[in-house]
């Protein structure tokens, strides 16, 4: 079954590249049996990728009016996700898409968390604000450590 | 009904992006038609100043994640030609392929998860999928044989690293095919069915007198190059784009709007690439399109979808044409050497043509990079789309009305994360 790791986001869109920042650190880690994959934000492919993986970690960039940095955690499974993040895909077939896609069709992995992290800026342009790197490392952390664990962080 | 109204959608889904349109009537007239994009442009084009060429394959990329392919070949292609280097042969061929990737990818996302639920009803694909599992199962299926010659070529999926400037960084050998020849073969029946699938959608009567502006080849349907051609007498080489489209200014977007200068609004994409270039469709997709009904000319921009499918089933058969024929070339990219020089290319993008240029010192930095996306080219049409589609059916409920709007928007699979980022819609009755 294995654990999967899914980054969404834009490197190039400044705190869009969130989620892709926390699997390049993870790549360097190089745990063992942990699988990572990058996402654009056209999570159309994610239902093929999650079948059959044990835990599916989605670490995707969230605007809500929160402080930037904010690290929020779902159990995609088991509630629905709240409607007044808006997760920031550029594109129309997003991550709230394949979650309600998977659920109706029946794919779906046996855990999904998800991994909000609450963008200071979304211009384009490389690198991460401070207030989002530091929820990033936050983020690697728990994976490496308790990854089913579901709290929500505050900078 | 009275006779001032305002109809007012505050947002457009299913497109790349976001942004705003509003449309105002009044009686029976449109008085107001506004595609607004609410970005700063051209952001891309100031990060690329100063970069080495080399690097631009790969930042231009990231513009867009639904088309990473035709930012890639636009920008090889335009460096080739400030260098005077031609890329052909096997090479040339796995550029092509690539590009069906690509067309497999971005079309069976806009055909069945974007454009479909407006003809059948469905507010999205996720309800659409209750009541159609095995066609969304199959869309599922199409999409990923496109995304896996993406990453077979490109190196990976997502935004595609083996690109380079002369070629590749590395190229397949013959026996790497086997695999993704299995899927393009299901790939290329379920292309079948797909036109079959949509040629019997309910279509609204509409046409109107476009100028269709593709490239155009004399061997073939067009991807990497060709002449620029229209409906209405163009025939010009790349290199003149600049003397016959100007990019405007308009007050209420911040995004260019291009137009023809000496006739106004044009239409890039499927349609125009269908309409020009039918000829060279493979005898299968020439088939297939007679069978849905839309022979060899389409002026129902909503039939779009039709024509979308119809593309698809091209790029698995040429696809699978490509491979059938390649032999590993030599050498994985032709070598070149930088000097002060101007190139520029077009493309075909899955949504129309993609216009880049660069001009590139002596040290091989980038001094200056212009950037066309084929939305931008057709934000005037798209307009008049509009104003044309309400006065015909001024009559329709407002609800309806509202609904095939976004339709007819829908029908050129904006992409406003490439010509900039939000788009919402408001249309106004008033």
């Amino acid at each position: 079954m294995g654990m999967l790791v899914i980054g969404v986001g834009n490197t190039y869109r400044g705190d869009d590249g969130a989620g892709p920042a926390v699997v390049a650190m993870l790549r360097a880690k190089k745990l063992p049996s942990v699988r990572l994959l990058e996402s654009d934000g056209d999570c159309t492919g994610l239902l093929d990728a999650w079948q059959n993986v044990g835990v599916v970690i989605v670490i995707d960039a969230a605007s809500s009016n929160a402080p930037p940095g904010t690290l929020y955690c779902f159990d995609a499974l088991s509630q629905p996700l709240p409607r007044d993040i808006s997760f920031h895909s550029t594109h129309a077939f997003g991550l709230s898409e394949a979650i309600a896609l998977g659920r109706t069709l029946g794919q779906l992995p046996a855990s999904l968390l998800l991994y909000a992290i609450e963008g200071k800026t979304f211009a384009t342009g490389v690198g991460l604000s401070q207030e989002v790197e530091l929820a990033v490392r936050e983020v690697v952390l728990r994976v490496e450590r308790d990854p089913v664990q579901c709290n929500e962080y505050n900078v | 009904m009275s006779d001032n109204k305002n109809i007012i959608v505050d947002y457009l889904a299913r497109v790349e992006g976001e942004g705003a349109l509003s449309v105002k009537i009044r009686g029976n007239t449109v008085t107001d038609v506004k595609l607004k994009i609410m970005e700063p442009p051209r952001f891309f084009e100031a990060l690329l100043r100063g970069r080495n060429y080399s690097e631009a394959p790969d930042i231009t990329a990231r513009i867009c994640g639904i088309c990473p392919v035709a930012y890639q070949m636009s920008a090889v292609h335009a460096i080739e030609h400030a260098f005077d280097v031609v890329v052909d042969g096997q090479l040339r061929m796995l550029r092509r392929l690539l590009y069906c990737g690509e067309w497999i990818e971005s079309h069976t996302l806009h055909v069945y998860m974007l454009h479909a639920p407006d003809f059948l009803g469905y507010p999205d694909v996720v309800r659409m999928a209750q009541d159609y599992p095995d066609v969304v199962k199959r869309a599922l299926q199409m999409k990923k044989a496109g995304n896996a010659i993406v990453a077979f070529l490109g190196g990976r999926e997502v935004h595609p690293i083996n690109v380079r400037v002369g070629g590749f960084y590395k190229v397949p050998e013959r026996r790497d095919f086997a695999a993704l020849l299995e899927q393009l073969k299901w790939g290329r029946e379920a292309a079948l069915e797909t036109v079959r699938w949509v040629a019997q959608l309910p279509f609204p009567d509409f046409e109107q007198d476009y100028e269709y502006v593709a490239l155009q080849h004399p061997g073939e349907y067009p991807f990497n190059e060709g002449r620029l051609v229209s409906s209405k007498g163009l025939d010009i080489s790349v290199n003149e784009y600049e003397d016959h489209f100007i990019e405007e200014h308009v007050p209420y977007s911040t995004a260019l709007h291009s137009r023809l200068q000496e006739r106004g609004s044009y239409f890039v994409g499927p349609l125009a690439r269908y309409n020009l270039n039918f000829a060279q469709l493979s005898p299968l997709a020439q088939d297939a399109a007679h069978a849905a009904g839309i022979g060899s000319h389409c002026g129902n921009p909503f039939k779009s979808i039709i024509v979308r499918s119809v593309e698809i089933l091209y790029a698995f058969d040429e696809a699978l044409r490509i491979i059938e024929h390649y032999e590993k070339p030599e050498h994985p990219a032709v070598s070149m050497q930088p000097h002060v020089a101007t190139g520029c290319a077009c493309t075909e993008a899955p949504r129309g043509i993609l216009y880049h240029r660069y001009r590139i010192g002596d040290d091989g930095l980038i001094r200056d990079a212009r950037i066309i996306p084929p939305t931008s080219q057709n934000q005037k049409t798209i307009e008049n789309d509009l104003r044309h589609y309400v006065e015909q059916y001024i009559h329709l409920p407002q609800e309806q009305l509202t609904w095939q709007c976004e339709q007819a928007i829908r029908n050129y699979d904006p992409c406003i994360s490439c010509s900039t980022h939000f788009l919402k819609l408001n249309i106004e009755r008033e």
